[in-house]
């Protein structure tokens, strides 16, 4: 049997092109065709979406998606710079031209042609892939120097040569292309403007409220936003000089402004280009668009279109994601495979000039019975939207049905997939955009749901990956299935389910501590308590290799002192002590010291304030409040801290700790024993906490507030228990912390009398000292454990592990064998013996450490090089470089 | 070389020297920071941190990393070689590291070290 070979002809070379391409030589369709590219373009298929990098990277081939110029398969054929003409559907033939090549230096004598080559070639197959050209609106003056439009290389090319001599430039049309336009020229250092006739930014993507958040994010980073205008002129001779508005709806003869701008660059939306299609009579959709079946295949049975040119069921879709989709489905249909379009996902997240923003599902509520739950923070510049179906009269449960995001669009990849999935939410589905939320609410995922919507790829095809293919980790999975290979934003979750999935066959994660032992800090936490260790040098040999290092040596150093609370400078200890608990106290730049007394509840006596005062003076410390209703005193130099400490001992105090990792303050309002809205005794309450729980070394440091009311004045819920008082007692809420990620402290349990109050927050903080991982503070953790705040309230409140009695008694051992540990140092002069400047000269004080003076109080002075005392022998480098190399 | 030679300066007994401890001394009248390590070696390295711009070194933590014994800055924890003041975490920086001696139970300091 003779098998003919088939020609497929493919018209344009974009991004979709390229994937057709793929996908043909992957799944076999070279087998029986041939494939002709036929690319515009004087290079392959680049990366569109990822236009803007063009200006960061090196050189246009860093946005190439085939590098190499040709396919690896000999029976592609790419063919660049080729310009298709016209389509003779009838002899089944298009016609395209080449250019004339340029005069070149080499080969010398190289003939030149005419015109352009004009070739015919034959197809059995046509794929038209022309993708879509910018919309230039008929607006007088467009076509002087100066205005360009945004799609290709060469237009960036173009831009960037005119900015060289420009100061400002203006982008007419401010959607989803007009703001990576306007990113680019920001990029080239133009004053930049966005104009857009709608009154808000993306108004196909975003709703008025999300649209004026972008707003203030854009304008922000220094772009002028014009909404709600239109463009009247372009103004200039031949070069352009500026542009002239006036509000939209109004009629012509009403007051404009003008823009003053050298660049004007057109984003206001795209066209299918179909002109092809119109001139060989296939039939084109009435908004523009070669009209398509399911399968993609137009008018004629021999020609099927893809992309952005192509409007199946006569809706044209401007995303890459559905072009993918319908390059697959064309390569399906030829492979006689049962493939077909049914619409696509409109999702999109990206990054507008630094904005997160994320349109997913039903963003305008237009389901019948949505309803629309909104978080928004105008300070910190986010909004957030869901779109949710009416309650599930059977169990009254919520679906997801879509959403907008900006300004922090991380809750998009767990999302998205709750829409395609449609699984119930979860009782409260305003957790899911909340920031106290964060990290709260675990889903499942079922293996359906679609993890990468640019690739369509779903949660169970990466776990095919993972566990038929031997995939290990997000680059292989990528290698494989496609999923983050294209604008990246699903990585995350694409991680998450990689780890899920090793963690549930038990395969061995390493947490190791570092290189000394390959054990987790609650595994040695654990080794500890079983064998009674109470040395480092007993622990390392027996469990770990080497001697350790500044990870693994303070871990093991706050584990003992958890366990056994001896004091952190006994002999056996004291060098695993971090720098602060090495000399309990706080290092601070020049290599001085600073002090903090306790001050519990921030409760002082004015007789106490005033030797904190005077023993400030004495010694020349700097004064400052702290966040934790304290004192801290600065500037003092190792060898003055046992002196500072003698007199703030004699006169009451004790060691605030804010050198260790361990509670810190509980800080407090001023409750009902003065505040007329108090309801509970805030203050005494405080002072009980702190005084309970001072010196427990914790695996990071804790921090406590007590509020007298609902008011909240303590700022309790920003820490990490957090009291505040009800008519009926307390509610304890944990796991709050202020600092880089914020997070609101959540209920445990409410309305408690004192004492189970204290119950529940032993057990909770040693169970918390017990299980963390090193640095890990309450909010981690609690976040971490399987079952998240759940878990500890089952712990902690229902007592569900029978181990309360067991941490309760722990705590109260702590609290029975608490001593303050800068007494106990000043009664040791084995312990002062290291509170020294030098070990061979005792009395003299670093010459490296000087101070200048600044608002009345002292500050260090700006570093310098090592001080050389005295030199007498002349010792390594030539003094006045320091012997610094 | 000997005792006798006026590159070598007494510091203190070794017994001073707690084992993975630092003391800081002016040698020279320079700070050095001086430090045992577990197997009994004694190590002398300038105790200025050349990233914190502060005379800390002699107050880090000592250890091991891939059996070089080291010291981590107590600023931000550059750890450094004690055999040459290598710094292991940027190899274009160092701390100046001399040699040392023990006599008669006395710690002495010698000249900076020449790094290769």
């Amino acid at each position: 049997m003779t098998h003919l070979r088939a020609t497929l002809v493919v018209v344009g070379h974009g991004m979709v092109a390229h994937r057709f391409v793929q996908a043909a030589i992957e799944r076999g369709l070279t087998e029986t065709h041939d494939i002709v590219v036929l690319g515009e373009e004087p290079r392959p298929a680049y990366d569109r979406v990822a236009l803007t990098s063009f200006f960061a990277a090196d050189s246009p081939d860093e946005l190439s998606l085939l590098p190499e110029g040709e396919y690896a398969d000999p029976r592609v054929r790419l063919v660049l710079d080729a310009a298709v003409t016209e389509i003779d559907r009838p002899g089944r033939a298009v016609t395209y031209v080449s250019p004339t090549p340029r005069p070149s230096l080499d080969p010398p004598h190289e003939p030149l042609t005419g015109p352009g080559e004009v070739h015919t070639l034959g197809y059995d197959v046509l794929v038209l892939a022309t993708g879509a050209a910018p919309f230039v609106p008929p607006v007088a003056g467009r076509d002087k120097d100066g205005c360009f439009v945004y799609r290709t290389i060469e237009d960036l090319e173009a831009i960037r040569t005119a900015s060289r001599d420009a100061t400002s430039g203006i982008v007419i049309g401010g959607g989803l292309l007009g703001l990576e336009a306007a990113n680019a020229l920001v990029q080239l250092g133009l004053d930049t403007h966005v104009v857009e006739m709608a009154p808000r930014l993306m108004p196909v993507q975003l709703d008025p409220a999300a649209g004026a958040t972008l707003v203030r994010h854009v304008e922000q980073l220094g772009v002028n936003v014009h909404a709600g205008v239109l463009t009247e002129a372009i103004t200039g001779n031949d070069f352009v000089t500026g542009l002239r508005l006036r509000p939209a709806g109004t009629e012509e003869g009403h007051e404009t402004e003008t823009i003053d701008a050298q660049v004007v660059v057109f984003s206001a939306g795209i066209r299918p280009r179909d002109a092809l299609a119109r001139e060989c009579g296939l039939d084109v959709a009435s908004r523009g668009g070669i009209l398509v079946d399911e399968q993609c295949r137009s008018s004629d049975e021999h020609v099927f279109a893809i992309g952005e040119c192509a409007a199946p069921g006569g809706t044209m879709y401007g995303l890459v994601a559905p072009g993918y989709a319908m390059a697959e489905v064309v390569v399906d249909t030829l492979l006689d495979g049962p493939g077909t379009f049914d619409g696509a996902d409109m999702s999109t997240k990206l990054k507008l000039l630094g904005v997160d923003v994320a349109t997913f599902g039903d963003a305008f509520a237009t389901t019948d019975g949505a309803l629309e739950l909104v978080f928004s923070d105008a300070v910190a510049g986010i909004y957030k939207k869901l779109v949710v179906s009416e309650p599930d009269p059977a169990n009254g449960s919520y679906r997801l049905l879509g959403g907008i995001l900006v300004g922090d669009a991380s809750a998009y990849g767990v999302l998205r997939p709750l829409v395609s999935s449609g699984i119930a939410l979860p009782a409260n589905p305003e957790e899911l955009i909340l920031p106290a939320g964060r990290g709260g609410v675990k889903l499942g995922m079922t293996d359906e749901a679609q993890v990468c919507s640019c690739n369509d790829v779903s949660k169970g095809d990466i776990l095919v990956a993972v566990r038929d293919e031997g995939c290990e980790d997000v680059k292989s999975v990528r290698a494989c299935t496609r999923a983050g290979s294209t604008c990246g934003s699903c990585v995350n979750v694409v991680k998450n389910i990689i780890e899920e999935h090793f963690a549930s066959v038990g395969k061995v994660v390493d947490k190791g501590l570092c290189e000394h032992f390959p054990l987790s800090r609650q595994e040695l936490f654990d080794i500890v308590a079983v064998h009674g260790y109470r040395r480092f040098d007993d622990i390392v040999e027996a469990h770990g290799t080497g001697r350790g290092c500044d990870v693994c040596k303070p871990a093991i150093a706050s584990i003992l002192a958890s366990q056994f609370n001896g004091h952190v400078l006994d002999r056996d200890n004291r060098q695993l002590q971090d720098t602060n608990d090495a000399y309990l106290a706080n290092i601070q730049r020049n290599g001085t010291y600073s002090v903090v007394p306790r001050i519990p509840g921030g409760e002082i006596t004015p007789d106490k304030l005033i030797v904190i005062g005077e023993v400030a003076r004495d010694f020349s410390l700097y004064t400052k409040i702290t966040g934790g209703q304290r004192i801290d005193l600065f500037g003092a130099r190792m060898e003055e801290l046992p002196a500072i400490w003698r007199r703030l001992v004699d006169a009451g105090f004790e060691s605030g700790h804010a050198y260790g990792k361990s509670l810190r303050t509980v800080k407090s309002c001023v409750g009902s024993t003065w505040c007329r809205f108090g309801v509970q005794d805030s203050v005494g309450l405080a002072i009980t906490l702190e005084q309970r729980y001072r010196g427990l070394r914790s695996p990071h440091k804790l921090k406590g507030g007590v509020s007298g009311c609902a008011r909240e004045c303590a700022e309790a819920r920003g820490k990490d228990f957090g009291v505040i008082a009800t008519e009926k007692g307390w509610n304890l809420y944990v796991g709050g912390n202020g600092g880089a990620v914020p997070a609101h402290a959540r209920l445990l349990a409410g309305d408690l009398d004192t004492e189970t109050l204290v119950s529940y927050l032993d057990r909770f903080l040693m169970y918390y000292v017990r299980t963390a991982d090193r640095l890990q503070r309450t909010v981690g953790w609690v976040d971490q454990l399987d079952g998240g705040l759940d878990r500890v309230r089952e712990v902690v409140v229902d007592d569900a592990l029978g181990l309360g009695a067991e941490l309760e008694a722990e705590m109260d051992r702590h609290v029975g064998s608490y001593f303050d540990e800068w007494k106990a140092t000043l009664e040791d002069p084995e312990k002062l013996g290291r509170f020294v400047s030098f070990v061979n000269a005792p009395d003299t004080p670093d010459p490296s450490i000087s101070f200048t003076e600044e608002r009345g109080q002292i500050r260090p002075a700006e570093p310098g090089v090592p001080v050389v005392l005295a030199t007498t022998i002349p010792v390594g480098a030539p003094a006045g470089t320091g012997g610094l190399r | 070389m000997t005792r006798a030679d006026r590159t070598w300066e007494k510091v203190c007994p070794v017994d001073e020297l707690e084992t993975e401890r630092g003391v800081a001394a002016l040698v020279h009248g320079q700070a050095v920071a001086i430090f045992r390590t577990h197997d009994g070696q004694i190590y002398a390295v300038g105790n200025h941190d050349p990233f914190a711009k502060a005379s800390v070194l002699a107050r880090g933590i000592v250890g091991t990393r891939e059996g070089i014994p080291f010291v981590a800055s107590p600023m931000h924890k550059h750890a450094f070689d004690l055999r040459t003041g290598r710094c292991l975490d940027d190899e274009h920086t160092s701390v100046p590291a001399f040699d040392v001696l023990v006599e008669d139970g006395i710690v002495h300091v010698g000249a900076r070290r020449e790094v290769a």
